[in-house]
C-alpha cells in the first residue's frame, strides 16, 4: 500500500498549521523589511542636512571649480585672513572650512586644508580631494604648455571584448556576475538546507519522544514514513520560502511609498549619478547587460532545479536519521559537525577557487564530489561547464542520494525504536547490520 | 487449518545479543493468547517481527495460511507498549489518519470513529488536542485507533498499564466483545496475573527461548501438585495434626481467615481421591475451609524455569 500522499499531507498540514511557523512566516518579512526601511530611513535623514563649506582660497586657482550643488553649497569668502575665516565659518556653523593658501601651483597641494570642529564624512573628503586634485592637474598641465582641449579630445576608454575560442563573448565584469549567481544560489541552497533539514530532524525526534512511532510503523514502512517527512516539510519550506518571497517585495514597496524612503535623493547617489553620466562608465553597464545576456540561462535554471534538489534531499536524509539516532536536540550536537563541514567546506572552496580558476582541477573535483558538489557546481556552471561534467555530477549525486536513503533508512528503522540511550558512531555502524 | 497464527522456528539477533532463539507458538483462531515472560524475554521483537516492524534472521511467520507479506498490517491490530500520540494534533484529525494509514478509506473511517466515540462518550473530545487530556484518555482513543480496521488478530503489548481500574474493565470487556465477534487476541506482558483470567492459551518466553505453551487449563492440570488447603477448628490442634501427618503430607498454611483454625496444605496420596481426605477431615474435625491448591502461571513459570535448569 503507498501511503506516501496521505504522509506528505499530513507532514505538510502539520508543519504549516504549527503556531510558531506561521509567526516565523508572516514576523520575519515584516521584522526584516521595517529593520531595512528603519536603516534607510535614518540614512536619509541624517544626509538631508544641507552641508555649507566655507572656502578660503587665496591662491585664486579654485574658483570655478567648487560648485554648489542641492545638498552641498560652498560659500567663498574673500579679503579676510585665516583666524577670522575661522571664526566667519564657526558663527555661521558651516560644515567646514577649505583653505587654500597663496603658493605656487607646484607647492599648494601639501598645503591645503580642511578644518572643521568634527571629523567631516569621508565620503565626502573623498570627493572633496578628488575634485582638487583634478584640478590642479590640469594647472600644472596648462603650466607646462599642454593644451588640454587636445588632452579630452584623445581621452580613449578601453574596455577588451574578450571572446572564447568558440565565439563565446565574455569579460571581467562578467565574471563577478557569474560568481553571484553561484554565490547567490550555493546560499540559497545552504540557507534552506540548515533551516528546513533542522525541522526534518526536529520531526522524527517529537515522533519518537510522543512514542507514536511504533504505531506508525505498524503500518507503514519506515523508508515511506522517512520520505513521507522529507517531501512534506520541503513542501512547507518551499510555502515559506515562496511567502517570504512575496511579502518582502510588497512590503518593500509599501514601504518606500509610505515612509519616502528613496535611495536615490542621498548625497551618495548624487556622487554616483555623477559617475554614471561618465561615458566610461556607462559603456560598463552596457556591458553588464551584454553579459547577463550571455549567461547561459536555461542551463543556469535546470541545472539549478536540479542540483538544489539533488543536493537538498542527500542531506535532508541525513538530518532524518540524526533524528532517529537521538532521543533529543541536545545530544544532535555531535553528528551535526560532519554535516555542516562539508556545506561550510564548498563554500569556501566555490569562493576561493572557482574565482581564481573555474576550471582547475580542485574546482572540478569537488564539483563531482556529491556532498560539495550542488554548492560548486552551481557556482561553477555560469563560467560554462560541458554537459557531460555536469550530468556526470548529477549522476553522482542521484547515486549517492539514494545510497545514503537507504544508510539513512536503516539508521531510521532502528533508531526509532532505541530509547533511553545516545548512540555511538560505532553503534551505528552496527545498526547497520541489523 | 485452525490457526490464525503459526510462528515457525524464528530466530533474531541484535548483532551479538540474541533475542530470539527458534520460537515456535500457534495461535488458535477465536482464542485469548497470553505471551507472557519476564521483562527483556523477547516478547516485544515476536511481536515486531509478527508485525513486521522487524524481520526475523530465520524461521517464518504464517497468518490465516499464508506466509506474512506487507499487506497483511491491515488485518492486524497493534497497541504498542511504547504507545503515544501527536501531542498538537487534533484528536479527530489523527484519529482519522491512523485509520487511513491502515487501509480504511476517508468515509468508512469517519463513521466507525464517530461510532466508536459515541460508544465510549468521548465524542466531545473530537477536537481537543492531545495534550489537552489525561493520559488515561489518550490511551482511550488508541485502543479505539487500534481496533478500528476490525482486523483479526489484536495484539496488546502491557495493555493495561497506565489504564485506571475502571477504565481498565471497560477495554477488558470491549476485548471480550470483539473476541465474541471473531477476532483472536494477543496479549503480551510480564504482569502474568493481570491476564491470566482471560487467557485460554498461553505461552511462556524465557531469554529468548519459548519454554511452556499450550492450553491454559491442560497446563494447570498437569502443574498441580494435587495439594490441599484447609481450615479445620478444633480444641486439640497439635492432636488432630499429629493424626493428620499420619496419613498424608502436610505443611503449615497460611491464608487468612475469620476463625482461630488449624491451617494446613495436605498433599493427597496416590492412592486417594479428594472425597477421601475431605471425608477422613469431617471425622476429626469440623472444616471450615476446603480449596484445592491450582498454582497461578506465575508459580508455573517459576516451576518450569527451575525444573528445565535454566
Amino acid at each position: 500500500m503507498n501511503h506516501l500522499p496521505l504522509i506528505i499531507k499530513r507532514e505538510y498540514l502539520a508543519k504549516v498549521k504549527n503556531k510558531s511557523f506561521l509567526l516565523m512566516t508572516f514576523l520575519s518579512p515584516l521584522i526584516m523589511v521595517g529593520f531595512i526601511s528603519l536603516v534607510t530611513y535614518l540614512t536619509t535623514v541624517n544626509n538631508e542636512t544641507i552641508r555649507t563649506i566655507s572656502v578660503l582660497d587665496e591662491s585664486e586657482f579654485f574658483k570655478e571649480t567648487l560648485i554648489s550643488t542641492e545638498y552641498t553649497k560652498y560659500h567663498y569668502l574673500d579679503g579676510v585672513d585665516l583666524e577670522s575665516a575661522k571664526s566667519i565659518s564657526n558663527q555661521a556653523s558651516s560644515y567646514g572650512l577649505l583653505y587654500i593658501p597663496n603658493l605656487p601651483i607646484d607647492s599648494v597641494s601639501e598645503e591645503i586644508k580642511f578644518l572643521s570642529e568634527d571629523a567631516p564624512s569621508l565620503t565626502f573628503i573623498t570627493s572633496l580631494e578628488s575634485k582638487i586634485e583634478n584640478r590642479i592637474k590640469e594647472l600644472k598641465l596648462e603650466k607646462s604648455g599642454v593644451d588640454l582641449a587636445k588632452i579630452k579630445a584623445a581621452n580613449t576608454n578601453v574596455n577588451l571584448g574578450q571572446e572564447s575560442y568558440e565565439g563565446v563573448k565574455t569579460s571581467k565584469a562578467g565574471s563577478f556576475m557569474k560568481l553571484a549567481f553561484g554565490g547567490f544560489a550555493g546560499y540559497l541552497l545552504f540557507m534552506f538546507i540548515i533551516i528546513y533539514g533542522n525541522l526534518i530532524m526536529r520531526s522524527v525526534i517529537e515522533e519518537k519522544t510522543s512514542r507514536i512511532i511504533e504505531v506508525i510503523i505498524s503500518s507503514v514502512k519506515p523508508i515511506q514514513l522517512m520520505l513521507g517527512k522529507i517531501f512534506g516539510t520541503s513542501l512547507a519550506g518551499i510555502t515559506q520560502f515562496a511567502i517570504w518571497i512575496v511579502m518582502i517585495g510588497v512590503l518593500m514597496l509599501a514601504s518606500s511609498l509610505i515612509f519616502g524612503v528613496d535611495l536615490s535623493a542621498t548625497p551618495q547617489q548624487e556622487i554616483m549619478t555623477e559617475a554614471m553620466n561618465n561615458p566610461a562608465v556607462n559603456s560598463e553597464l552596457q556591458g553588464y547587460i551584454n553579459d547577463f545576456r550571455a549567461l547561459p540561462l536555461w542551463n543556469l535554471i535546470i541545472a539549478f532545479v536540479l542540483f538544489f534538489t539533488g543536493g537538498y534531499l542527500l542531506y535532508s536524509s541525513l538530518y532524518a536519521a540524526i533524528g532517529a539516532a537521538v532521543d533529543n536536540e541536545t545530544d544532535t550536537q555531535q553528528f551535526m559537525i560532519p554535516i555542516i563541514m562539508p556545506l561550510i567546506f564548498s563554500f569556501y572552496i566555490g569562493f576561493f577557487t572557482v574565482l581564481e580558476d573555474p576550471h582547475g582541477s580542485i574546482s572540478t573535483i569537488f564539483s563531482h564530489v556529491p556532498f560539495t558538489s550542488p554548492v560548486v557546481m552551481l557556482m561553477r556552471i555560469p563560467f560554462g561547464v560541458p554537459l557531460w561534467e555536469q550530468l556526470l555530477s548529477l549522476f553522482i549525486l542521484v547515486v549517492t542520494f539514494v545510497f545514503t536513503v537507504w544508510i539513512a533508512a536503516k539508521i531510521y528503522r532502528v533508531g526509532i525504536l532505541m530509547y533511553g540511550k545516545k548512540p555511538s558512531y560505532k553503534e551505528l555502524i552496527k545498526w547497520l547490520k541489523y | 487449518m485452525n490457526d490464525l497464527l503459526e510462528v515457525q522456528g524464528v530466530s533474531k539477533n541484535f548483532a551479538d545479543f540474541q533475542a530470539l532463539s527458534r520460537v515456535t507458538i500457534n495461535v488458535p483462531k477465536h482464542s485469548i493468547f497470553g505471551l507472557l515472560g519476564p521483562n527483556g524475554a523477547g516478547k516485544t521483537t515476536l511481536i515486531r517481527i509478527i508485525n513486521q516492524i522487524t524481520m526475523p534472521d530465520s524461521g517464518k511467520v504464517i497468518l490465516d495460511g499464508e506466509p506474512l507479506q506487507p499487506h497483511h498490517v491491515q488485518y492486524i491490530g497493534y497497541l504498542p507498549e511504547e504507545r503515544g500520540l501527536y501531542k498538537s494534533m487534533k484528536v479527530g484529525e489523527q484519529a482519522l489518519y491512523l485509520a487511513q494509514l491502515k487501509g480504511l478509506s476517508y468515509k468508512e473511517a469517519k463513521k466507525r470513529l464517530v461510532y466508536w466515540f459515541e460508544k465510549l462518550g468521548i465524542s466531545h473530545w473530537w477536537d481537543k488536542k492531545i495534550q489537552e487530556l489525561s493520559k488515561g484518555m489518550a490511551q482511550k482513543i488508541q485502543f479505539v485507533v487500534t481496533v478500528l480496521h476490525q482486523p483479526k488478530l489484536l495484539i496488546f503489548d502491557e495493555p493495561f498499564s497506565g489504564f485506571d481500574p475502571i477504565n481498565a474493565n471497560i477495554i477488558k470487556d470491549e476485548i471480550l466483545q470483539l473476541r465474541a465477534e471473531g477476532a483472536t487476541v494477543i496479549f503480551s506482558t510480564h504482569r502474568m496475573e493481570s491476564v491470566e483470567e482471560l487467557c485460554d492459551h498461553i505461552a511462556l518466553i524465557h531469554e529468548s527461548k519459548k519454554i511452556l505453551d499450550g492450553k491454559l487449563d491442560d497446563i494447570k492440570r498437569q502443574y498441580k501438585t494435587n495439594t490441599f488447603e484447609v481450615g479445620l477448628s478444633t480444641k486439640h490442634k497439635t492432636a488432630l495434626k499429629q493424626t493428620i501427618a499420619e496419613r498424608f503430607d502436610i505443611a503449615t498454611a497460611d491464608f487468612k481467615s475469620l476463625e482461630d483454625d488449624l491451617k494446613l496444605n495436605i498433599k493427597l496420596t496416590p492412592n486417594d481421591s479428594s472425597d477421601d481426605l475431605l471425608a477422613f477431615l469431617s471425622q476429626n474435625a469440623s472444616v471450615n475451609h476446603y480449596k484445592e491448591l491450582i498454582p497461578n502461571v506465575s508459580e508455573i513459570f517459576i516451576q518450569t524455569v527451575k525444573n528445565n535448569g535454566l
